[in-house]
């Protein structure tokens, strides 16, 4: 919302500086986002007088001038026609800042004439286009008198960010009450005499509503005003509706727009010899078309307010009226137009027809009910003020709709609401100077009768706003809130510090975290998703904010994978990202939402490097089940007993990927991106990915905080090395766990240290190596036990596998 | 056979003298006292003397013994020492060649500051409460007080998603929820008061420009007690910014706005100063506004079953990349999302100094 100070003061009768009514401004919550006056930018310039203006020696177009500032006389080439002696004109020093053409003045020499500044013209002060010539001022203009005050350029232009609720300041007037109630001065009265119509108005106005439509259009004045003349707005109107940003346009629009931000009023005139027949005022049919003023045509449909004629549509209430029946130069009798619009069916009208109005701003917030007759004087005087004309009676078709109220309210409430007290009289004061009226029943029992442009007002807490926010919220006292225990207490939830766990252990193994986006795009989500067709369409958002963020990820893979293709292009091939974060499986609330730990690494483990050729190598699924892994372990999970399949989702390449899992539940997810997706999606490198679902896991048994009791043993552990030649599908892990079953107290541990297949190895066959650890319980082994000990392995491990041992 | 043994121990010592290495010197050991050694043979003669004699020339052997022992063991010290020196001297690295590559991982900026802000409301008495990031209308906006069609609706842009058929009226219009309220409403319909929860997570709104994306983070405070008012909002909030931003006596301004789900309701300014182009946080000339507040409103209450004559109290909310962005001064929201690993390795943080307010960073 914007205006000026001087129409403020038309409202308001204060001293305030223009300072203390900003700063007044946001402290009452009509907050402050710019005042721009204009005088500084017009600061520089002021009126001179043209002493001489004589041909330039080596130029016919330009003269050469000596202007007379009031101060010191000063030579200036000017190229404009009408530049002459003895004229005055506004002179720009050298120096200055021409806003018309965004230059700053410099001193200089033209055709080989020194030049002082300017002389300028309209377009070069932002006027207008004008550039025929130089500014021309009235010769008993005094000299030095500054351009701006001139020219009435020297009102400040405030603006303020409205809150949706305060729909009584959406016009000058509410705001002046505002301030005036906030102790800044007065407000004035406001001159709604009654304009004495002379006859009958030859447009009648019936409303077509049902009982159940009633609210759409409650109330509608009407007044037919014959003989007017349009022509352009009065100066100080078009200076007025400029400063805000308005177009003039012509006397008769212009008053419905001053109307709309003066008083919050918005209200329409019909050019009446346009109107065919009386105005009916209807839900439109289903399928009727408005062409509108602003050039377009809409299809109603049968919620929206029509106001017609016997054609058909003239306006679409509260929203934007109809080109046909505007007001033109030509205009001689018009018709007004007052009447309450429902703000509910006007937002939805306007949303719908995506309609943004000054009009529907207004209405959608709810105009003062009560205000109706009043406006539609004021109206009718400023069209016969600025028109001339004669009015009929007013046409007057149903009734204001109800809006008074009564709230019960106990002063006491203030304090227990705002911790402060504020005494009970300057309570009082405080809601009547806002237009309130109160009546005391008893000290602690009020009724309070909130005005009739208060419409946002529904209860005691906004009673209390009101007065907190007069009486100052500077003066709330700052109480630490009271702790209910004293010692502090876990605030993370499990899933927190799940995520917490998981996203710092990841970092320490060297990944960045990152965030990305929630969305993904509709290729992508079918690539990396496994979802029901149901379940897919309703992640689908229904106005996306562009083409690539269309889907609710159903993986956060995509993202990560695009991430390290961006850091690709920008020259870093070696990428190792994580994120913590959200997919989507459905839309519900419980269940359609999974936490899950991701991360790629993608290129080399590090650079080359002197070391050898292990520090830079290309990175692997063993990488990354490491860190899916660890991942698991770092949130308390039993990653050890995880058991391997290799059902991983089609994502991932089928010959390099894994799942751990517990029995049906699957807990985490790695592998190499399938090749062929990474050329859709043009990767450069290969990429090693991992999911881990870290809302849903296993925690370990515990009872209480005590650990297990450790018990350790006297003797030495054994080491052992096997060497076996198997089938080479046979899995790591099947060996590994035969090692261990031939005795599962004293084998504590068994991992494969090489695996060999080539020279020596026929096809189809591999040589592994595993080395066991022996950790004997009671007593020392003895050569024979070891034996017996090894023996069992071997035996084990060529059961499970077939294989045989190599010597 | 005083004169033997002299030339012996003149001989032997000459011998241990001589061992260059530590092989030689065993040889030398051996030639003298091992049991085919030159003073073992001389032992072996006393049998054959007088008793007189044995024990003079006993007595100069076994001296003559631990002389050469001794001798031995001063040559095997200065020969091992030699022998390290030498060793050492070929084993000089160069101790400028880089250590095997570690890659280096950091925390993300928002995931720090949310860690940061457990920390801190946590002493304050506060535990987090979650919910959806897909919400319905009825939990983002009707029980938030914003009823159908109000324009403080379009306050938001909000992102919308097909209805869900099964559920009923305003359950079954999803949208991606535009602020972290509605886990307010979800808090109060399961738990009673007194009620202390923050809540933080990703919220969305349809624009996407300079200063905004289409999804941010938002923390969100809820206090619901008898006797919370909103001077306890103010204190709340001043113990908060300035633990925070880790500024004393901070000045804050309280200035009065609207929000639905709030009655009476403030955005709030902390100080700043603006000078030379920077931006620091504290007393200055200028303020900055950070966050929007409020006493809850009574239909909130309600919508949520609490009784809004027994219990009141106060919500705030705030945007979190905008508090990162200014403690850590971090120029560009967008530049959160992108994850160019140079911004990672940047503005990221080490994994070991998660925030803790009782530890120091």
């Amino acid at each position: 919302m914007k205006f000026t100070l001087s129409w403020l003061k038309d409202h308001l009768d204060t001293d305030a500086t223009l300072t203390e009514i900003t700063d007044k401004l946001t402290a009452i919550g009509l907050e402050l986002e710019s005042v721009t006056d204009p005088a500084r930018l017009y600061e520089p310039f002021f009126v001179a007088y043209v002493e001489k203006a004589d041909k330039h020696p080596d130029a016919d177009r330009l003269k050469v001038c000596l202007v007379d500032t009031g101060k010191e006389k000063i030579q200036v080439v000017c190229g404009a026609p009408n530049a002459r002696t003895g004229m005055k004109g506004i002179f720009a020093p050298s120096g200055s800042y021409i806003p018309g053409t965004d230059i700053t003045l410099k001193k200089g020499v033209i055709r080989g004439q020194e030049s002082n500044g300017m002389l300028v013209s309209e377009r070069e002060m932002g006027l207008s286009d004008n550039h025929e010539g130089i500014i021309e001022v009235s010769s008993d203009i005094a000299l030095g008198t500054p351009f701006a005050a001139l020219f009435g350029l020297d009102d400040p232009v405030i603006e303020i960010g409205l809150t949706p609720n305060r729909a009584d300041c959406t016009g000058v007037r509410g705001i002046a009450r505002d301030l005036a109630a906030a102790g800044l001065g007065t407000l004035k009265p406001l001159n709604d005499n009654p304009v004495t119509g002379t006859y009958e108005s030859p447009i009648r106005v019936t409303l077509d509503l049902t009982d159940e439509t009633r609210d759409a259009c409650p109330l509608f004045i009407g007044r037919h005003i014959k003989n007017v003349k349009n022509g352009p707005s009065p100066d100080w109107m078009q200076a007025r509706l400029k400063a805000i940003g308005l177009r003039p346009i012509s006397a008769l629009v212009d008053i419905t727009n001053y109307m709309s931000f003066c008083l919050g009023r918005p209200l329409h005139v019909f050019d009446a010899d346009k109107l065919k027949g009386d105005i009916q005022v209807r839900l439109a049919h289903q399928g009727e078309t408005l062409a509108a003023l602003n050039d377009k045509t809409y299809e109603l449909d049968d919620t929206m307010t029509a106001i017609c004629d016997d054609r058909g549509v003239v306006a679409l209430g509260g929203v934007i009226g109809g080109a046909d029946t505007g007001c033109t130069d030509s205009t001689t009798n018009v018709y007004l137009e007052v009447a309450y619009f429902d703000p509910m069916r006007t937002a939805r009208t306007g949303r719908a027809l995506q309609i943004i109005s000054d009009a529907r701003y207004r209405f959608e917030r709810g105009v003062d009910p009560a205000f109706l007759p009043q406006a539609a004087e004021i109206a009718t005087r400023l069209i016969i003020d600025l028109c001339g004309g004669t009015p009929s009676h007013h046409v007057v078709a149903g009734e204001a709709p109800a809006w008074e109220r009564q709230i019960a309210f106990d002063p006491a409430i203030v304090k227990k609401l705002l911790g402060i007290v504020i005494p009970p009289e300057q309570q009082i004061t405080i809601l009547k100077s806002l237009g309130f009226d109160v009546a005391e029943e008893t000290p602690s029992a009020w009724l309070v009768t909130p005005p009739s442009w208060r419409g946002d007002i529904e209860g005691r807490a906004d009673l209390v706003e009101e007065i907190g926010r007069i009486y100052g919220y500077d003066k709330l006292e700052a109480v630490s809130v009271p702790k209910l225990t004293s010692v502090t207490q876990h605030a993370e939830t499990n899933g927190m510090a799940h995520a917490r766990k998981a996203r710092t252990c990841l970092a320490q193994r060297g990944l960045n975290e990152c965030v990305t986006w929630s969305f993904t795009n509709q290729e992508r989500a079918d690539d990396f998703g496994t979802l029901q067709k149901d379940d897919a369409a309703r992640l689908q958002i229904v106005n996306p904010i562009n083409a690539e963020l269309t889907r609710m990820r159903p993986s956060i893979l995509p993202n990560l994978i695009e991430a390290a293709n961006r850091n690709h292009a920008r020259g870093y091939p070696d990428n190792a990202l994580f994120e913590v974060g959200p997919i989507f499986l459905n839309s519900k609330a419980v269940g359609g939402q999974r936490t899950v730990a991701a991360g790629i690494r993608s290129g080399h483990s590090g650079t080359k490097h002197w070391s050898g050729a292990h520090a830079a190598r290309p990175v692997d699924i063993y990488d990354i089940k490491a860190d899916a892994l660890a991942a698991l372990e770092a949130c308390g999970a039993p990653a050890q007993n995880m058991q391997i399949t290799r059902d991983a989702p089609a994502w991932y390449h089928p010959g390099r990927s894994g799942v751990l899992r517990l029995g049906a539940k699957i807990y985490a997810c790695f592998g190499e991106i399938h090749p062929a997706l990474l050329e859709k999606m043009d990767s450069r490198e290969h990429i090693c990915a991992f999911e881990v679902f870290i809302d849903d896991l296993p925690q370990p048994r515990k009872k209480g905080t005590g650990k297990a009791l450790l018990t350790l043993s006297p003797f030495q552990p054994l080491h052992r090395d096997f060497a076996f030649l198997v089938d080479e599908d046979v899995a790591a892990e099947t060996m590994i766990r035969a090692a261990i079953a031939a005795d599962k107290t004293m084998i504590v541990a068994a991992d494969i240290f090489d695996v060999y297949q080539g020279k020596g190895v026929e096809t189809g066959k591999k040589s592994v190596a595993l080395h066991i650890t022996i950790q004997p319980r009671e007593q020392t082994l003895t050569d024979k036990d070891l034996e017996d000990l090894s023996q069992k392995v071997i035996a084990q491990i060529l059961e499970k596998t077939g294989g045989s041992l190599r010597q | 056979m005083t004169q033997n043994i002299q030339t012996l121990k003149s001989e032997l010592a000459s011998m241990i003298e001589a061992a260059n290495d530590l092989d030689s010197l065993e040889q030398a050991r051996i030639n003298a006292l091992g049991k085919k050694g030159r003073i073992t043979d001389l032992m072996k003669t006393l049998g054959g003397m007088s008793p007189e004699e044995r024990k003079t020339t006993g007595q100069a052997l076994n001296d003559l013994k631990d002389e050469i022992a001794a001798l031995i063991r001063t040559q095997e010290d200065a020969l091992k020492k030699q022998a390290m020196d030498q060793r050492l001297a070929t084993e000089t690295l160069d101790i400028t060649l880089s250590p095997r590559p570690e890659r280096k991982g950091h925390i993300h900026p928002i995931s720090q500051t949310m860690e940061e802000l457990v920390t801190i409301f946590a002493d304050m008495g506060f535990t987090v409460a979650e919910g959806p990031d897909i919400e319905d209308d009825w939990h983002n906006f009707t029980a938030l007080n914003f009823p159908p069609g109000h324009p403080a609706r379009e306050m938001q842009d909000t992102f919308f998603l097909p209805e869900d058929p099964d559920e009923q009226e305003l359950y079954a219009k999803k949208l991606l929820r535009t602020h972290t309220s509605s886990v307010q409403i979800r808090h109060m319909k399961e738990n009673k008061p007194p009620i202390r929860i923050i809540v933080m997570g990703r919220t969305y709104r349809s624009d996407y420009d300079m200063t905004h994306t289409p999804m941010f983070h938002q923390i969100e405070g809820l206090v619901i007690d008898e006797h919370i008012h909103m001077g306890h909002l103010k204190g709340c909030l001043r113990d908060f910014c300035e633990a925070y931003f880790e500024v004393d006596d901070l000045p804050m301004q309280f200035r009065p706005s609207f929000f639905p789900f709030t009655e009476p309701s403030a955005e709030v300014d902390i100080g700043c100063s603006r000078k030379d182009g920077g931006l620091t946080i504290g007393a200055g000339e200028d303020w900055l506004e950070i966050l929007g507040c409020g006493m809850v409103h009574p239909n909130v209450l309600k919508n949520c079953g609490i009784d809004p004559e027994k219990y009141q109290g106060f919500a705030f909310g705030m945007g979190i990349e905008r508090i990162a962005m200014l403690k850590y001064g971090i120029p560009d929201l967008r530049t959160f999302f992108e994850s160019d690993t140079r911004w990672l390795d940047h503005y990221g943080f080490a994994p070991q100094s998660r925030p803790n307010r009782a530890l120091k960073d």
